[in-house]
């Protein structure tokens, strides 16, 4: 094989550290190699054409490229070659950046390591073969994963573009984080009026199917084709029969069971539908508070139930779906501030969370949209708000902005002088972020027409002082320490991974990050895919961010499962692995170690022999290790291909 | 009950002069519930905040010879009242973990110093080591009726990962005690706030106010008196009270206890062996209150 070597400078990341010409000088030396040289951007039209041109000029039979990782643009060089009518696995790249240029500044160093990369991509070169795709069925089916409000924009779109929609809720209603809330940010239209129709939008529409109260237990296959089991978790009320008339609430004597809706302001019944507008409105029972299910007495509900739909007997149900595509968007759940010792770490019935504020601030929430303090329903006066609780924190393990919590609070700060004209707010204050449309002109508001005092500096402590709280902090421009009279404290609590991220992440096989946050594809370039074909993200799951972000990513994640969906079929990827039928023993172990379950045995002429599914292979190569007679064999990673990768690195 | 508890005993300098009521407290209650103390023999003081504000090396110099001194009694733990000296030797420790700095700190002492020897406050062994539960047992002459408040100071618990003690902002191992003792615990929502520490002497009018807001405060949520567990935080409160009643134009009349005076009066000792009359602020009035019943719903009334 005459093999072309093309070592990129890639402006100054390579170049400043890298001696690419003397690389592309060493690799005219190795076997094979009969045309090198080094350019200034490879990955330019220029730079393409140049590989175009060398090929056609020097009759190559295959190409190496030196530049950034393969995750950046292998994809680019392997089309680049196909232009030229070679096969595209008859391509190599040596990472000469992020593993050489980017981590060290020794030029001499790198130079000779680069050389070592270079030549060990040509030899595993000789050893590639050409591997050709092959074509499969795909379900236009689209899964959903969570019904808040970057989940129900993904649904509808996905909707609207014909394709049907299976969504998944854990909750007994959908709407997320955004149906708790009372107004929104910069423009304070009301949350649930802008919300509900698209509420409603989902249960109504003929293409989406909704599994409320229902988790994700299992998902299998690939692209096109996974397989989806769903955990309808027992309500313990038949939702064909329920009508969402309330009765049951009104009835049931259980009423100190834990309000989750209203953020623990306030209780609720043991059966109950957490707000009037909740999609589907059906009534659940909380088996915690439940006396019939916790001490097999009462059954009121069951009594006046019009439609006779309770049934204590009900059990978990299980169903399994078919889709080609998922779009997770498992939201945000709120830091657990009781770490804040200094905050009263919960001791301070007056000390509150943002959204517990929200829920009282709501027309539908506990109070009515009365702000009451909780310790004795009285109104406050002087109202204090803490900015950055568990949000650019190191020292409890929160060192990330949220973004959103500066715009909440100076919207809370306006909507309480609405409430309550007399009353004097303050806002303790790190910096405002206010980066958005609008957005600084709205916390400029807050400040110069609603009279909000915003004092920047941290809170050291808080304590009670009769029946108020003493809110000390500092004023870090004034350099003094300020003291507050607070009756009600509300703490901008910041975002954390949804409870259950990094579980449910496993089962989709895409990573997250150190603080359960979903990885997007590319920080930049891919947002809203994984690095798991046919999995999609939106919204709060991938990282903290407000209603436009999500409602964004709901839509670009949708055009993404339209976009894959616009195909009939999709190729699969040839890089997996092959049974020599020759060599197999039949032993059954690679079977056995297979994470997917895409091994399975077969017979030939009265022998047992392993057969890959290719369509289920991910190409991870557990199987080939595993093989005691080297009789699996990966595709473009075979173990011949491997070891002449070893051969030129330690040839002496 | 555990009778194997066995500490070397780091007084510290103030025990032998301004708080020496809680050392003899100290002494006393232990001698009581059977913990063994072993004196650290030549000890000397730990550097104080003298030492520490001037030179590290010095500082922890003092702090590591009085460690090596307790390694050579053959004991692995060490205890002391005073939470100062507890941050002294705990701060040492730590900083001659560093070789660099160890050596610089070997090169003053005679010989190279063992500091593998863990340091607790007294307050800490009998919550961990001994155990509320068990104090509750011993106790003959509950405090019943006695609404007292626990003040730690700033430095007891912090900073918390160098102390690794009860709870940073809201600690309860005083109130805890006070509680198995019979007493009725107020909760003192300033108890980890600065009394104003050394400060009494170059900024007395420092001490006067953040003194003056704990008396305050305290008064407020109806403590009759108040328990601490450190030497400088008991002498701004207590002895100096009056120069605060004078800065501040109050009135009070609070006395301030270590903890473990009122430990020993649960535990049956006399009023003598605990040093009660080396306070300053009299006790006389709350203890007789105490003493009888009638007193204590009269008061309630």
């Amino acid at each position: 094989m005459k093999i072309g070597v093309f070592v990129c400078h890639c402006g100054s990341n390579i170049e400043a550290t890298v001696d690419t010409a003397a690389v592309a000088a060493a690799a005219r030396q190795f076997p094979g190699v009969a045309f090198a040289t080094d350019t200034m951007y490879t990955c330019s039209e220029p730079g393409q054409d140049e590989i175009v041109a060398a090929i056609k000029e020097h009759n190559l039979g295959g190409v190496v490229v030196a530049s950034c990782t393969p995750r950046m643009h292998e994809q680019t060089f392997r089309r680049t070659v196909e232009r030229a009518g070679l096969n595209r696995y008859l391509f190599e790249m040596a990472n000469i950046r992020e593993h050489v240029s980017w981590i060290g500044k020794d030029r001499e160093a790198n130079t000779n390591k680069s050389i070592d990369l270079v030549r060990m991509a040509t030899e595993k070169l000789t050893h590639n073969r050409p591997l050709y795709s092959k074509k499969f069925d795909i379900n236009k089916r689209v899964l959903v994963i969570g019904g808040g409000v970057a989940g129900i924009q993904a649904a509808l779109d996905c909707a609207d573009g014909g394709l049907e929609v299976v969504m998944v809720e854990k909750t007994s209603t959908i709407g997320g984080k955004m149906a708790k809330l009372d107004k929104t940010f910069p423009t304070v239209d009301c949350s649930s009026c802008i919300l509900g129709p698209r509420m409603v939008d989902v249960a109504q529409h003929p293409n989406i199917t909704l599994y409320a109260y229902s988790e994700i237990e299992e998902i299998n296959g690939y692209v096109g084709n996974f397989e989806i089991k769903v955990k309808k978790k027992a309500t313990y009320v038949d939702w064909d029969l329920c009508t969402g008339c309330g009765i049951c609430m009104e009835k049931c004597p259980s009423k100190k069971a834990t309000d989750f809706f209203n953020e623990g302001i306030g209780k609720t019944t043991a059966i109950n539908i957490p707000f009037p507008q909740a999609i589907p409105k059906k009534a659940k029972i909380d088996p915690a508070f439940c006396t019939k299910l916790t001490k097999g007495k009462c059954g009121v509900c069951a009594k006046v139930c019009p439609s006779g739909c309770i049934n204590y007997e009900m059990q978990d149900e299980f169903i399994t779906e078919k889709v080609g595509a998922i779009v997770t968007a498992t939201g945000f759940d709120l830091f657990d501030w009781s770490v804040y010792g200094e905050y009263g770490g919960g001791r301070y019935p007056d000390v509150i969370t943002g959204l517990q504020y929200e829920r009282m601030l709501s027309a539908s929430g506990p109070t009515g949209g009365h702000i009451k303090r909780p310790s004795d329903g009285k109104e406050p006066k002087n109202i204090v708000f803490i900015q950055c609780v568990g949000s650019r924190d190191k020292s409890v393990g929160r060192p990330y902005c949220t973004g959103f919590c500066c715009m909440y609070t100076a919207k809370q700060a306006i909507l309480t002088k609405d409430h309550l004209p007399e009353s004097q707010s303050y806002v303790f204050y790190m910096d405002i972020r206010a980066i958005g449309k609008l957005y600084d002109e709205f916390t400029r508001r807050a400040m110069e027409e609603y009279d909000t005092k915003y004092i920047r500096g941290r809170v050291s402590m808080i304590y009670p002082k009769g029946d108020k709280l003493l809110v000390r902090g500092a004023d870090t421009l004034m350099g003094s320490q300020v003291e507050v009279d607070a009756d009600l404290v509300v703490l901008a609590v910041g975002a954390e991974a949804a409870a259950g991220a990094s579980k449910l992440a496993e089962k989709l096989r895409i990573s997250y990050d150190t603080y359960g946050f979903y990885m997007e594809g590319h920080p930049k370039l891919k947002p809203v895919e994984t690095n798991t074909a046919g999995v999609y993200l939106a919204g709060a799951c991938q990282g903290p961010k407000d209603i436009p972000s999500s409602v964004a990513q709901g839509s670009a994640a949708a055009a993404k499962v339209l976009g894959l969906f616009s195909k009939d079929q999709l190729e699969s990827d040839p890089q997996v692995s092959i049974v020599d039928i020759k060599r197999c023993i039949g032993c059954g172990k690679c079977i056995k170690t297979c994470p997917y379950g895409a091994i399975k045995e077969t017979e030939l002429r009265g022998m047992v022999k392993a057969d890959v599914i290719e369509t289920i292979c991910q190409g991870c190569g557990i199987c080939t290790s595993t093989c005691p007679q080297g009789a699996v064999q990966l595709q473009h990673f075979t173990d011949n291909q491997i070891l002449s990768e070893v051969n030129a690195l330690c040839q002496f | 009950m555990n009778t194997s508890l066995n500490y070397a005993y780091y007084p510290g300098c103030s025990s032998t002069g301004t708080s020496i009521e809680y050392d003899m407290s100290s002494r006393a209650v232990c001698a009581a519930l059977d913990i063994q103390l072993n004196d650290v023999p030549d000890w000397s003081c730990c550097g104080s905040t003298p030492a520490h504000t001037v030179d590290h090396t010095l500082s922890s110099a003092l702090s590591a010879r009085n460690l090596d001194q307790v390694a050579s009694m053959g004991l692995d733990s060490c205890i002391t009242p005073c939470p100062s000296c507890l941050a002294n030797l705990k701060t040492a420790k730590h900083r001659m973990e560093d070789a660099g700095f160890r050596d610089k700190v070997n090169n003053l002492l005679d010989k190279p110093a063992n500091t593998q020897v863990g340091t607790k406050s007294v307050l800490q062994i009998l919550v961990e080591d001994y155990g509320v539960e068990n104090i509750k047992k011993k106790v003959v002459k509950p405090l019943t009726g006695r609404a007292v408040g626990a003040y730690y100071g700033c430095i007891l618990n912090r900073p918390a990962e160098l102390m690794q003690f009860d709870d940073r902002e809201h600690p309860m191992a005083m109130d805890n005690i006070m509680e198995a003792l019979g007493a009725t615990v107020v909760a003192f929502p300033l108890k980890v706030e600065c009394c104003g520490a050394s400060f009494g002497i170059p900024r007395k009018d420092l001490v006067m106010r953040l003194s003056g807001k704990l008396l305050d405060t305290a008064k407020g949520i109806g403590a009759m008196a108040l328990v601490t567990a450190c030497p400088l935080c008991q002498m701004n409160l207590d002895m100096r009270q009056a120069q605060v009643n004078n800065a501040n134009d109050s009135h009070h009349d609070m006395p301030i206890f270590y903890f473990t005076q009122l430990m020993g009066l649960a535990l049956g000792l006399t009023e003598k062996e605990l040093g009660i009359d080396k306070l300053c602020v009299s006790p006389r009035t709350v203890l007789d209150a105490m003493a009888s019943e009638q007193s204590v719903k009269e008061r309630a009334a």
